[in-house]
């Protein structure tokens, strides 16, 4: 990526806002994670200021951390029967609604993640930005800033749920008129809740409880072992490191 | 003095202006619209939510059925961000091929635009013309992947496979026989590569014709000049990019800003409109077919001179060939476990994007370490600039809507996914 200006994004970003933004920068990728309470501020110092002018906010959406580095799958230790089967775990699309995950200690559940290009200055940033109450996600509203935010804030509020405080019209937008539920959460089945049939006697399309099973073929599973390393001997001189 | 109030208008879901499942309650004085309301969503399929309950590689082919008119485009931003996160660079034929196959995309998009456009304001010819063409791109999709359309010929670490030393010919049959079967099977003598070479030849011509029943055509300038018009600040406050932003006069291409696979060392150029309306963006959509037929061949001439392998030897992302599974056991327990359990990928996060047909198409990937994505966000150029439907039709006359939405280029496969 080339950047016009001769300074770091980062240095610019931490002597401008100083401790408001926690900076991080990975492949030349800046992400900046701040508080919800400063985000308007931020934001128009952002699109407005010389050294920055973030123009475009080409994409915001949510995100739930729910089960975040979880896994199904026991692959480290073996037990007297051999290894697990991996069919236990509380992934997507193996439980039902009754069945849900009710994790609670997740200390803050759900963010939004606004991806921010500068066209004058050729760079990206990444913002990120919790919010406080899990049952309640609330975020202050970036549609006075840019208005192209609108509907990618009624998308997370349609599939996450977070509440955009300000946002003029905040409707869900994907889903199906009528719906009941954040589907993206992570504890909301990948089945869903209801199906959708047509009754011959009733003469209409009716909704009913799901009737088939959840089933997941390929159990998740994290290895941080051996086959990264290696992946990364037999990759020799061709391996970036991340 | 009666009182004469606002109507409301329903227009679609089901509108053969509106190019696929749209749904656009409006509020008309007379003729001009007074608030537009697109209802999206009619074809939401969660597509995101899926990518998170498999294995990598298994929603590669999802990615095909989001704009399902430029797939092979939204493959790439997706492996694109796999292989960011992994560390794995495709090698250089491989990404030479990528190239390519992005640029016969954003012709086979350009063309389904241009006819459709055509069909929306009235022009029934420019569909016919288009679809011949395509259909002839649409042999090389098939060429390499089997598939016409829903390819899943991009994978992390490079391509399936390398491309085709035969090129599939037409057979015999009641309705191609004798001199008319030479004559459809005279670019398929050869390899695949020959028969791009032959078609790239011959389709400035085409876009000649194109341009022959469009730009001087008196009704097409009359339904599209002035229509619409995008100012470059609007068009950066709404999130506007590809040719919608750049048929506003900015200069922003992400081919040449941010390259990425091989487009630093093509020679192409970027067209850019000076007034914002319908009709320039119709004139920067027709010079992007040219420029890509130049990077066609450009690729095409390097790989005819550059054999090499097409995907990387790591046999933790990219399965062994079946020669080796015959004979080594280490090569036979990669492939069970790639296509059974799949690759883990570092935890991370990374924005990748790339410069689809119809604007940015980007990929934010999550990964917490796991051998499926945590998070999936795909970012469709069409829903940005739907979302700014609003603001641009107000005043607008109720024919222009339809305009609107054929300069868009929208499908609703992205803006729903």
């Amino acid at each position: 990526m080339t950047d016009t200006s001769a300074t770091p994004l980062s240095d610019q970003l931490a002597a401008r806002f100083g401790d408001t933004l926690t900076l991080s920068t990975v492949r030349n990728e800046t992400t900046a994670d701040l508080a919800a309470a400063d985000l308007i501020a931020v934001a128009t110092a952002l699109r407005d200021e010389p050294a920055f002018r973030f123009s475009e906010l080409i994409d915001l959406c949510g995100i739930d951390y729910l089960g975040y580095g979880q896994t199904e799958w026991n692959t480290e230790s073996v037990s007297g029967t051999g290894f697990s089967r991996g069919v236990e775990g509380q992934a997507m699309g193996r439980f039902t609604w009754a069945g849900r995950p009710r994790d609670n200690d997740h200390p803050r559940r759900f963010a939004s993640v606004i991806q921010l290009l500068s066209i004058e200055h050729n760079r990206r940033l990444r913002l990120r930005v919790f919010c406080d109450d899990d049952t309640m996600p609330l975020l202050p509203s970036l549609t006075l800033v840019w208005p192209s935010v609108n509907w990618f804030e009624r998308e997370a509020f349609d599939l996450y749920g977070i509440i955009f405080d300000g946002h003029q019209d905040l409707r869900r937008i994907l889903t199906d008129y009528g719906f009941v539920g954040h589907p993206f959460r992570k504890d909301f089945p990948l089945i869903g809740n209801v199906e959708v049939r047509y009754d011959p006697e009733q003469k209409r399309v009716i909704y009913e409880p799901v009737s088939i099973e959840p089933r997941v073929l390929v159990p998740r599973t994290i290895r941080d072992d051996a086959d990264l390393m290696q992946a990364r001997a037999e990759a020799g001189d061709q391996w970036r490191e991340n | 003095m009666q009182e004469i109030r606002n109507y409301t208008m329903n227009f679609g879901p089901q509108h053969p202006a509106a190019h696929g499942v749209l749904r656009l309650v409006m509020e008309m004085d007379g003729e001009t619209i007074v608030r537009a309301d697109p209802h999206i969503g009619l074809l939401h399929r969660g597509t995101e939510k899926l990518a998170e309950s498999k294995p990598f590689n298994q929603s590669i082919g999802y990615m095909d059925r989001l704009d399902y008119v430029s797939m092979m485009c939204n493959e790439h931003a997706y492996v694109r961000a796999i292989e960011t996160l992994l560390g794995v660079e495709a090698p250089v034929r491989a990404q030479y091929i990528r190239t390519m196959f992005d640029e016969i995309t954003r012709i086979l998009n350009h063309l389904m635009w241009i006819g459709s456009n055509g069909l929306d304001l009235g022009a029934m010819a420019v569909f016919l013309y288009a679809f011949r063409e395509r259909e002839e791109l649409m042999d090389v999709y098939e060429a390499v992947s089997g598939a016409r359309m829903h390819a899943t010929y991009y994978r992390p670490g490079g391509v399936y496979r390398d491309l085709p030393a035969q090129m599939s010919q037409y057979r015999e049959s009641p309705w191609h026989k004798g001199n008319d079967l030479k004559r459809i099977n005279s670019w398929r003598e050869g390899s695949m590569l020959d028969y791009l070479e032959a078609f790239t030849a011959d389709f400035p011509t085409k876009v000649d014709e194109y341009e022959e029943l469009l730009t001087t055509n008196r009704i097409w300038k009359q339904r599209t000049v002035g229509i619409g018009v995008i100012s470059p600040e609007l068009a950066q406050q709404w999130g506007m990019t590809g040719v919608m932003l750049r048929g506003s006069g900015v200069e922003w291409d992400l081919r040449k800003k941010q390259p990425y696979a091989k487009y630093a060392e093509m020679d192409f150029d970027i067209p850019v409109g000076v007034n914002g309306d319908c009709y320039d963006r119709y004139l920067c959509r027709v010079e992007e077919m040219r420029q890509s037929n130049r990077i066609i061949q450009q690729c095409v001439q390097w790989l005819k001179a550059n054999p090499g392998p097409v995907m990387v030897k790591n046999f933790k992302v990219a399965p062994p060939s079946r020669v080796e599974m015959k004979e080594d056991m280490e090569a036979l327990i990669h492939h069970f476990k790639l296509f059974t359990e799949g690759y883990c990928v570092p935890a991370g996060e990374t924005y990748c994007a790339v410069e689809a047909p119809k604007g940015e198409f980007g990929c934010y990937l999550v990964s917490d370490g796991a051998n499926k994505p945590f998070r999936v966000h795909l970012r469709a150029p069409g829903f940005a600039h739907l979302s700014s439907m609003d603001t641009i039709v107000r005043g607008h006359m109720l024919a222009d809507v339809v305009a609107m939405i054929g300069t868009y280029d929208l499908v609703f496969g992205e803006v729903d996914r």
